[in-house]
C-alpha cells in the first residue's frame, strides 16, 4: 500500500508532464513570461496568472501574519490553558474546516459590496471583485495553518530560558521579543510557508471572487484592486471549455507549474519543522 | 530608574493588548459568516427542499435531493477506497519507520498533502474521465479518495506510534501471529485516533469542489449511476451561486447551510472524541 502511494505521486507527475508536452514543446520556457493569453488566436503566456497568483498570495500572507502571530503568542505564551484558550483554539481550527466554496459564496454576496464601497471612497474603479477581495478571503482562510503550528512551537520554548530572562528583570514583552521570538523564528517561518502553499493552490474561493480576466493590468493600482486571474482559477474556469490540444495542454502546464511550486514550498516548510522539533 | 521601569511595563501592557485584540479579532469573520449563512440558509431548509431536485428557472420550489444523494454516494465510494489503503499504509509507516520505502512513502504523503485540489482534478480527468469518455461519479470519488488519503495515513500512523510497545510485545510473547496482533491488538487500541482521522478527512472532502469540476461534473437530475455525471453539494453551490437568478441563490444558501452544519458538527464531534479518548492528533 505504501508502494501505491509512491505510484500515485509518480503517476500524477507523469500524467501532468505527458499531457502538457504539446505545450512545452511548442512554447518552450517562454511560456512562463508570455504576456498574452488568447486561446482564440492560439497564443498562450502564463505571465498574467503567475502575477495574479503571487499577488493574491502575498497580499493574503501580509494580512494574515499579524493575526496568526498574535494567536500563536496569545495561546502559546499568555494563555496556554483554560476554557477561554481551548475555545479560541477550537474556533481557529474551525476556520480551516469551513469549505472554500462557502467562503467564496459569502464573499461574493457580502464582501464584494463592502469592497466596492471602500473602492469608491479611495477613488479606484469600483469593481468589487478582484485581486484585493480574493486576498482578503484568502487571508482569513490561511490564518489557522500558521497559527496552530505557531502555538505548538511557542509552547515548546524551554522554561529555563524564559525564567532566566525574567530573573534578570525583563518584562513580558521583552521576554517574548528577545527569547521566544528568536528561539521559534525558523518554526514560525515554516508555518508561514505552509500558509503560502495553501494560498497558492486555493481554487474555489478565488475563482468566485477574482473576476477572471487574463489581461495584464496597466498600473499597480489596477493590478491590486482590479480583476485578475490565478493559475488555479484559470484552470477551473477554462479546462472544460478547452477545445483543442494546444489550449488544453497549456492549461495543464499551468497545473504542472502550480504542482511544483506548492510541493517545493510545502517540503521546505515540513523540513524546517522536522529539524526544529528534533533539536 | 523608576521612570524606566514604568515605561517598560507600559510597553509590555500595550503589547499584550495588541496581541489579545488581534487574537480575538480573527473569530469575527467566522462568526459573521456562520450567522449570515444561518440567516440566509436555515429558512430554506424543509422536507420539500431535502427531497426534491432543483426546479427550472421561474418555477417556485425545488430542492437539493440530487446533490445530497450525490455527495453521499461519492463520499461513500471515496471512503471505501481511501480508508483501507490509508490504514494499511499508516500501519506500515508506524511499524517500519526506518525502511527506505517508509521514507519515500512518508515523503509522498507530505507531497500529496500539499498538492492543490485542482491539480488532483486534472490528473483524475486523464486517468478515468478520458478513457471512459464521460464525466462520472466514479472519477469524482477517486479524486476525493486521493484528497482523503494523506489525512487517514497520518492519523493512523501517529495514533499507532503513541501506543506502548509492551502491548504488542505481550501479545507476541503469547504466541499470537503477527497479523492477528495488528488486527486484534494494535488497531482496536488505536481505534479512536484512527476514527477521528477518518471523520476529519470526510469533513474535509465533503466540501471539496475543485477536484469535482472536471470529474463528477454535476447533474440537475437525480442519478445513482456511478458511470454518469453526478451532482454534489459543493458543486451545486458553485453553479447556483454564480448564476444570475435569486431563486437559485436561495437554493445555494440552503445547500451551504446544510454543508456548513455537517462539516462543523463532524469537526466538533471529532474534537469531543479525541478529548474523551485523550488522543493526540
Amino acid at each position: 500500500m505504501s508502494i501505491l502511494l509512491v505510484l500515485i505521486i509518480l503517476g500524477v507527475l507523469a500524467t501532468l508532464i505527458v499531457e502538457s508536452m504539446p505545450s512545452i514543446k511548442s512554447l518552450g520556457i517562454g511560456f512562463l513570461w508570455g504576456k498574452v493569453w488568447d486561446p482564440v488566436s492560439n497564443i498562450y503566456g502564463a505571465y498574467p496568472f503567475l502575477v495574479g497568483t503571487l499577488l493574491t498570495s502575498f497580499i493574503a500572507l501580509i494580512i494574515s501574519i499579524p493575526f496568526s502571530y498574535a494567536i500563536a503568542i496569545y495561546l502559546g505564551e499568555y494563555n496556554p490553558k483554560g476554557w477561554l484558550s481551548d475555545l479560541l483554539k477550537n474556533t481557529v481550527e474551525l476556520i480551516a474546516a469551513v469549505p472554500s466554496i462557502i467562503y467564496g459564496f459569502w464573499g461574493l454576496f457580502v464582501l464584494v459590496p463592502l469592497v466596492r464601497t471602500f473602492e469608491m471612497k479611495i477613488h479606484v474603479a469600483p469593481y468589487g471583485i478582484g485581486v484585493f477581495t480574493s486576498s482578503l478571503i484568502l487571508a482569513v482562510m490561511i490564518i489557522p495553518y500558521a497559527a496552530s503550528l505557531g502555538i505548538t512551537l511557542i509552547r515548546m520554548v524551554p522554561s529555563p530560558l524564559k525564567e532566566g530572562a525574567y530573573a534578570l528583570g525583563a518584562t513580558r514583552f521583552e521576554v517574548i521579543r528577545s527569547v521566544i521570538m528568536p528561539y521559534t523564528r525558523s518554526g514560525l517561518f515554516a508555518g508561514v510557508l505552509l500558509s503560502l502553499g495553501r494560498a497558492l493552490g486555493e481554487t474555489m474561493a478565488v475563482t468566485m471572487l477574482i473576476g477572471n480576466t487574463s489581461a495584464v493590468a496597466d498600473s499597480i493600482k489596477n493590478a491590486i484592486f482590479g480583476p485578475g486571474n490565478t493559475m488555479a482559477s484559470v484552470i477551473a474556469n477554462e479546462f472544460t471549455e478547452a477545445d483543442h490540444t494546444q489550449y488544453l495542454s497549456a492549461l495543464i502546464e499551468l497545473g504542472l507549474v502550480l504542482f511544483f511550486v506548492t510541493v517545493i514550498i510545502n517540503l521546505i516548510g515540513k523540513r524546517i519543522i522536522t529539524r526544529f522539533t528534533n533539536d | 530608574m523608576e521612570a524606566r521601569i514604568g515605561l517598560r511595563n507600559t510597553k509590555s501592557g500595550i503589547f499584550k493588548g495588541i496581541i489579545i485584540f488581534f487574537a480575538f479579532l480573527i473569530t469575527l469573520p467566522l462568526i459573521i459568516i456562520l450567522l449570515y449563512i444561518i440567516k440566509q440558509g436555515a429558512g430554506q431548509v424543509n422536507w420539500h427542499f431535502l427531497t426534491h431536485v432543483p426546479a427550472p428557472v421561474g418555477e417556485i420550489g425545488g430542492g437539493i435531493a440530487n446533490a445530497l444523494l450525490g455527495s453521499f454516494i461519492m463520499v461513500l465510494i471515496a471512503s471505501v477506497i481511501a480508508i483501507p489503503v490509508g490504514m494499511l499504509a499508516g500501519i506500515y509507516l508506524s511499524e517500519n519507520p526506518k525502511t527506505k520505502l517508509a521514507y519515500y512513502s512518508g515523503l509522498c504523503v507530505d507531497i500529496l498533502q500539499g498538492v492543490p485540489s485542482i491539480v488532483v482534478g486534472i490528473v483524475v480527468y486523464f486517468w478515468i474521465v478520458k478513457p471512459l469518455g464521460t464525466f462520472s461519479a466514479l472519477s469524482g470519488s477517486v479524486a476525493l479518495a486521493i484528497m482523503m488519503l494523506p489525512i487517514v495515513i497520518r492519523s493512523t500512523e501517529q495514533t499507532l506510534k503513541l501506543l506502548p510497545d509492551s502491548l504488542k510485545e505481550a501479545a507476541l510473547s503469547l504466541g499470537v501471529p503477527y497479523h492477528r496482533v495488528i488486527l486484534k491488538v494494535i488497531i482496536p487500541c488505536g481505534f479512536a485516533g484512527i476514527l477521528s482521522g477518518i471523520m476529519l478527512s470526510i469533513a474535509r472532502i465533503i466540501g471539496e469542489t475543485a477536484p469535482l469540476l472536471f470529474t463528477a461534473f454535476g447533474n440537475p437530475y437525480l442519478s445513482i449511476s456511478v458511470t454518469k455525471p453526478m451532482e454534489s453539494l459543493p458543486h451545486l453551490i458553485f453553479t447556483y451561486a454564480t448564476s444570475p437568478y435569486d431563486d437559485w441563490h436561495n437554493l445555494a444558501w440552503g445547500a451551504s447551510f446544510i454543508l456548513l452544519m455537517f462539516v462543523l458538527v463532524l469537526n466538533i464531534v471529532t474534537k469531543v472524541i479525541t478529548r474523551k479518548w485523550k488522543v493526540q492528533l
